[in-house]
């Protein structure tokens, strides 16, 4: 289904010449304007930039959430830029992760039934869930909040409920947006320790951040202009 | 493995819908009444069906009943002017012969013959229907026998002065003295009692049932002799004087299927020996198919009915979910994001609305089932549940569920996730 990429297995994503092209009325906005970058198996970047260069379509693209207007993306070898909606489902379903800004737990279900969410569509079974969601629930730290609602929840638990979720289906690359953007700086440095830790144990994280004190931590840094990476810091990324 | 996954799903959806019970309940209410309409309609057909052929049975369904009935002509002619003329009229001795041999299909025949006369033992009173009739009427009118035996060819082969009174009767006038044996007065005549059946009573359609609870059975040529052809009837206006020989004739037919032809043929015969219409001829059969027709409209009335009560319903439950469909978007987007597909999606919330129809159609059936009870109650109509009854508004129920909440569910797989997770 999917052509091998032309490149060393030491990468897991890799943009050719990336356009995404959104038509506003009669003016064209130019959201990628043709990006080559590949990052790492086992890295841990950022991407920043001030809002409007592109880095939310790069996140969107990167997270098959929306496909290219023309141009090639690799994931975990694989070219998901033709893929048809189903299909990019099923690669979030079983190679992505994601952690957003505002958390986007389902408010309704509670901390295991959240955490179990990308299990239910995996068809796994209630009872093996349960016993990955406990065992998720401990790695976070919320082991005692199984049974309690997003709503009675802090900031920092319920981030820790969205890293747990995203951590449930053992994805390939997790991808956090402003993880840190709506919680205190104190709280936001035990998650941001949290995802330094996930990628520790080999997990592949990008972040989306516009916080210079968080982009620190990373390995490396892909600065976003006008559609177009300005510059990269650090070892992670490379580009042609 | 699979029936697990659609339990699990099922039960999702809801505790997806316990979440705001009194807007599940009230989305509901449509399903409930419609429902409850279809299942409530459905009882009261069956009921009234199922009385038509109890009353059918009644009368016999291959039975022919002839009566007499003073023509419209005499009837006008009599109550303008009330001298003592006696008016002449009816079924004769020669019709009944002529009826009960001309015809192949008729299986028998039995004669009726009509008075009221006050009927005494010591000082206990009650007036009584005499029935004078052959031994077929306890074939055509089969009831059971409470004691003794019916009416025998005996009986009349001898003009024996013996009757058969029913349970009723028996209860009143005999009371606890020993039955059987028992000499009774009908009239001015002493007849003795030699049995006791039971006996039903009313009306089927505009047919009257052959017997009623005061009858008193005895051998015809014994209702002749002692009572004759000649009836004085007292009115407003004065003793009015009538002769009729035969007030009644019950046939019956060998064949349900020539029961109608037989009964134009009877009409035909008597026409040519009557100058007027002083008879008629009803059919229990043809009763019944047009109870069955009566039914039928009855049918699509009341189900064009709770036709549209369904409709409402099922666009209230649409017009709720899509409203659910909009207030979850951010929902969906992260279903969405976290890899759900689009047709996942679809049956997430389709769940949700079959369920909640479903639920609907279920206290709808608790609604319907208790109309038609209150239906007997106050209006003594018979009513019927049956298993189809319950079942045809539970599949119903469901198929709502499915047609009102696919477009919804549709609406919300179409949702764009990162649109969807902007959301707020």
């Amino acid at each position: 289904m999917a052509e091998q990429a032309p490149s060393n297995d030491q990468e897991i994503i890799r943009l050719e010449d990336a356009r995404k092209i959104y038509q506003m009325g009669t003016e064209q906005v130019k959201a990628l304007a043709g990006v080559t970058v590949s990052f790492k198996k086992g890295g841990f970047s950022a991407i920043m930039g001030p809002s409007g260069s592109g880095k939310s379509t790069m996140m969107n693209i990167l997270g098959c959430l929306d496909r290219l207007t023309s141009g090639s993306y690799y994931l975990a070898g694989q070219d998901v830029s033709r893929l048809d909606d189903d299909s990019l489902s099923e690669f979030r379903l079983r190679y992505l992760g994601f952690i957003f800004q505002s958390f986007n737990l389902i408010p309704q279900l509670t901390v295991q039934r959240n955490i179990e969410l990308p299990l239910y569509y995996l068809g796994w079974d209630a009872r093996d869930s349960e016993n990955k969601a406990r065992e998720l629930a401990d790695q976070v730290g919320l082991g005692d909040r199984l049974g309690h609602r997003p709503t009675e929840l802090s900031g920092g638990q319920m981030q820790r409920v969205a890293i747990a979720r995203a951590l449930a289906n053992d994805p390939q690359v997790i991808f956090a947006d402003e993880p840190t953007g709506n919680l205190d700086s104190a709280t936001g440095e035990q998650i941001l320790e949290l995802l330094v830790k996930l990628n520790e144990l080999g997990k592949t994280i990008i972040i989306v951040t516009h916080e210079p004190i968080i982009a620190e931590r990373t390995q490396s840094r892909l600065h976003m202009l006008d559609g177009l990476i300005d510059r990269i810091e650090g070892n992670s990324n490379e580009t042609n | 493995m699979r029936q697990t996954r659609i339990a699990r799903n099922i039960w999702l959806g809801i505790e997806n819908l316990l979440l705001h019970k009194l807007r599940s309940f009230l989305t509901m209410l449509g399903v409930v009444f419609g429902v409850g309409s279809v299942v409530a309609m459905l009882s009261v057909g069956e009921g009234a069906s199922k009385e038509a052929l109890e009353q059918i049975r009644k009368l016999g369904s291959n039975n022919i009943i002839i009566s007499s009935m003073k023509s419209a002509e005499e009837e006008a002619a009599s109550t303008q002017h009330s001298h003592r003329a006696m008016s002449i009229y009816g079924l004769t001795y020669e019709d009944y012969r002529r009826v009960a041999s001309s015809f192949k299909d008729i299986q028998r025949a039995a004669p009726v013959k009509l008075t009221r006369k006050d009927s005494r033992l010591r000082e206990r009173a009650l007036e009584l229907r005499i029935v004078g009739t052959t031994p077929e009427w306890s074939e055509l009118v089969p009831r059971d026998i409470v004691a003794g035996r019916v009416l025998l060819q005996a009986d009349l082969d001898k003009q024996a002065p013996v009757t058969v009174l029913t349970e009723f009767g028996a209860r009143k006038i005999l009371a606890t003295e020993s039955t059987i044996g028992q000499t009774v007065r009908l009239g001015g005549d002493q007849f003795e009692v030699v049995g006791i059946v039971k006996s039903e009573s009313g009306q089927a359609g505009n047919i009257q049932i052959p017997d009623q609870d005061v009858d008193a059975y005895i051998p015809i040529e014994v209702a002749r002799r002692y009572f004759g052809d000649i009836f004085t009837k007292r009115t407003s206006s004065g003793d009015e004087r009538e002769k009729v020989e035969l007030h009644q004739m019950i046939v019956q037919v060998d064949d349900p299927k020539k029961v109608e032809a037989v009964a134009a043929g009877i009409e035909r015969m008597l026409e040519q020996f009557h100058k007027k219409k002083d008879y008629v001829v009803s059919v229990p059969l043809a009763l019944l198919k047009q109870a069955e027709a009566m039914k039928r409209r009855f049918n699509i009335v009341l189900g064009s009915i709770a036709g549209i009560s369904l409709l409402v319903g099922g666009i209230g439950i649409m017009n709720i979910m899509l409203a659910s469909v909009t207030e979850r978007t951010r929902e969906i987007g992260i279903r969405r994001a976290i890899g759900a597909k689009r047709r996942q999606i679809v049956y997430q919330f389709l769940i949700e609305t079959v369920v909640l129809s479903t639920m609907g159609g279920l206290i709808g059936l608790g609604v319907g089932g208790l109309i038609p009870l209150l239906i007997t109650y106050f209006s003594g109509m018979i009513t019927m549940m049956t298993l189809k009854g319950i079942l045809v508004p539970l599949l119903i129920s469901m198929t709502i569920g499915i047609l009102f909440g696919l477009y919804p569910a549709v609406h919300a797989a179409k949702v764009d996730p990162i649109v969807a997770l902007r959301h707020e």
